[in-house]
């Protein structure tokens, strides 16, 4: 029942806004602000007729690739960051270099340095994210109970038992929180990254429709990738909430 | 069974100047029961961590001697200057249980999944048994958060006693506990040590509890610790927590040094 009525509130929501859009749309009645149904033709015209499926799995890939190389690169060197004092205090000034360099001039020197290739794309996208990765990852590996770790050191646990089934689930809350904050930033990079350098996806089909002025394909590309990754976040994210929680106080 | 020797000369924290131990030789007799008694921040838990092998011992003399491969003085010297390897591998040979402050369990492991944590999984058929022992048999699918402190005591000790261990240490396990509760719990050790025949070292602050549990009490001073006062307690076990007998042992105690567990002997 709670659920429903949960289910209930945010459908509304939903409803309303589309109703806003609509009617605001009316008012202005201007070819700069296209209605909800201008976008949603054109959503379908793009789905059956246009390219959208395959630049949208194209995207859908890069993001995911890169998405995984970002969170196992940084989320190690999170931790040995945060285990390490030696190595943190190696590493910090390049950590803070790393997380202020913009995202557009990485993504410009791996296209001249790589070369316009798949690498390159993926590769500025995996620099951009690691930085943020790292610092929560290092922030998570700092806050480790001490005391669970001595407990694993007397029983003579062996290491891969220590790491897995003591240390790493004291990590999750933090990776979950990396992972969650990293995708939303990973596919936006992606678009600029293809905007700039690949001739297919979602960011390449949105700079297309920008040199014809097609504000209601630019809406539906938007539209169609957000409604993807909230598919990721219910399928993916919400199973590894679950095993966050466990072992938490039910109440 | 195993004994235990330990002499330590001074030990010093890293970046402090004052020792935390002074001049410390004891032994513990194999199968023994030794309480620990000390005024808080004596270095009591130190001391606990340097036998287990928590704590750096370089420089200082703990070992272990087994009887059991009828080798009598097969000695096992734990850190005298010694190679890491060799460290390490004795770490293999002795099986040393610890049962801290608080209970230690893996909030995100179910109440036999901490058991099956420190097991071999050839072991874990032992679980239930185990469970069954320290009145927990009902409770092995419960997370640590579920259950009362008393009980999360009564995992930990289960968790010790899992690995059969040669040497159990306790560094006041029972401090936190309602009264009734604790002294339950305390009967429960005494039970478990009794039938697997442990060596223990039991630290405290409580006078009364290491009365009724232990074979020989050791009293430290205030830091830097040293031994101070020894006491052996030979009437026999089971004993009552406020008999007669024990509370006439505690009171011509106190009587005689009126400041012992303020840690000075006159």
């Amino acid at each position: 029942m709670k659920l429903f009525s949960l289910l209930f509130t945010k459908l509304g929501v939903v409803f309303t806004l589309c109703v806003l859009w609509q009617s605001l749309a009316w008012v202005i009645a201007s070819s700069d602000f296209p209605s909800l149904l201008t976008v949603l033709k054109s959503l379908h015209f793009h789905l059956t007729e246009g390219e959208m499926v395959s630049n949208l799995f194209i995207t859908l890939k890069r993001a995911l690739l890169s998405f995984i190389i970002a969170m196992v690169l940084g989320g190690l060197i999170g931790i040995l960051m945060g285990m390490n004092s030696l190595a943190n205090k190696l590493t910090d000034s390049l950590l803070i270099i790393m997380l202020n360099i913009p995202a557009l001039v990485t993504i410009l020197l791996c296209y001249i340095w790589i070369g316009l290739v798949e690498t390159a794309a993926i590769t500025a996208v995996v620099i951009n994210k690691v930085p943020t990765v790292v610092v929560m990852i290092r922030e998570g590996s700092r806050a480790v109970d001490q005391n669970l770790l001595a407990v694993a050191k007397i029983y003579k646990l062996s290491p891969s038992k220590t790491f897995f089934r003591v240390f790493l689930p004291q990590l999750y809350p933090f990776i979950i929180a990396s992972a969650r904050s990293g995708l939303s930033l990973i596919w936006k990079i992606v678009l600029v990254v293809e905007l700039l350098g690949r001739s297919d996806g979602v960011g390449f089909a949105l700079n297309t429709l920008f040199q014809f002025f097609d504000i209601a394909g630019i809406l539906a590309y938007t539209i169609a990738f957000v409604i993807i990754i909230l598919i990721i976040e219910l399928l993916f994210f919400k199973p590894f909430d679950k095993i966050v929680a466990r072992g938490k106080r039910f109440d | 069974m195993i004994e235990l020797n330990v002499a330590i000369k001074d030990k010093y924290y890293e970046n402090s100047e004052t020792a935390v131990l002074s001049q410390l030789d004891f032994k513990v007799n194999s199968g023994e029961f030794l309480a620990i008694i000390g005024p808080s921040g004596c270095g009591k838990t130190t001391l606990l961590n340097m036998i287990s092998g928590l704590e750096s011992c370089v420089g200082q003399h703990i070992s272990y001697s087994s009887n059991s491969s009828g080798n009598r003085f097969k000695k096992n010297d734990l850190a005298s200057d010694c190679s890491k390897s060799e460290y390490l591998e004795n770490e293999q040979a002795n099986r040393i249980g610890y049962i801290f402050q608080q209970p230690r369990l893996m909030p995100w492991l179910t109440v036999r999944e901490n058991i099956e944590l420190v097991l071999d999984p050839t072991q874990f058929n032992k679980i239930e048994g185990l469970l069954a022992e320290v009145g927990l048999a009902q409770k092995g699918d419960y997370f640590p958060s579920q259950l009362s402190g008393g009980m999360q005591r009564r995992v930990s000790i289960a968790r010790a006693f899992a690995i059969n261990p040669q040497l159990l240490l306790l560094d006041e396990p029972f401090n936190s506990l309602d009264a009734p509760t604790a002294g339950r719990l305390r009967k429960l050790l005494l039970d478990l040590c009794r039938e697997k025949k442990t060596t223990v070292v039991f630290v405290t602050h409580d006078l009364q509890e290491a009365i009724y549990l232990a074979d020989r009490i050791i009293f430290l001073s205030d830091s830097p610790c040293t031994i101070i006062h020894e006491s052996i307690i030979n009437f026999p076990k089971p004993r009552t927590e406020s008999g007669i007998a024990e509370l006439e042992f505690q009171a011509k105690l106190t009587r005689q040094f009126p400041l012992l567990l303020a840690g000075k002997i006159d």
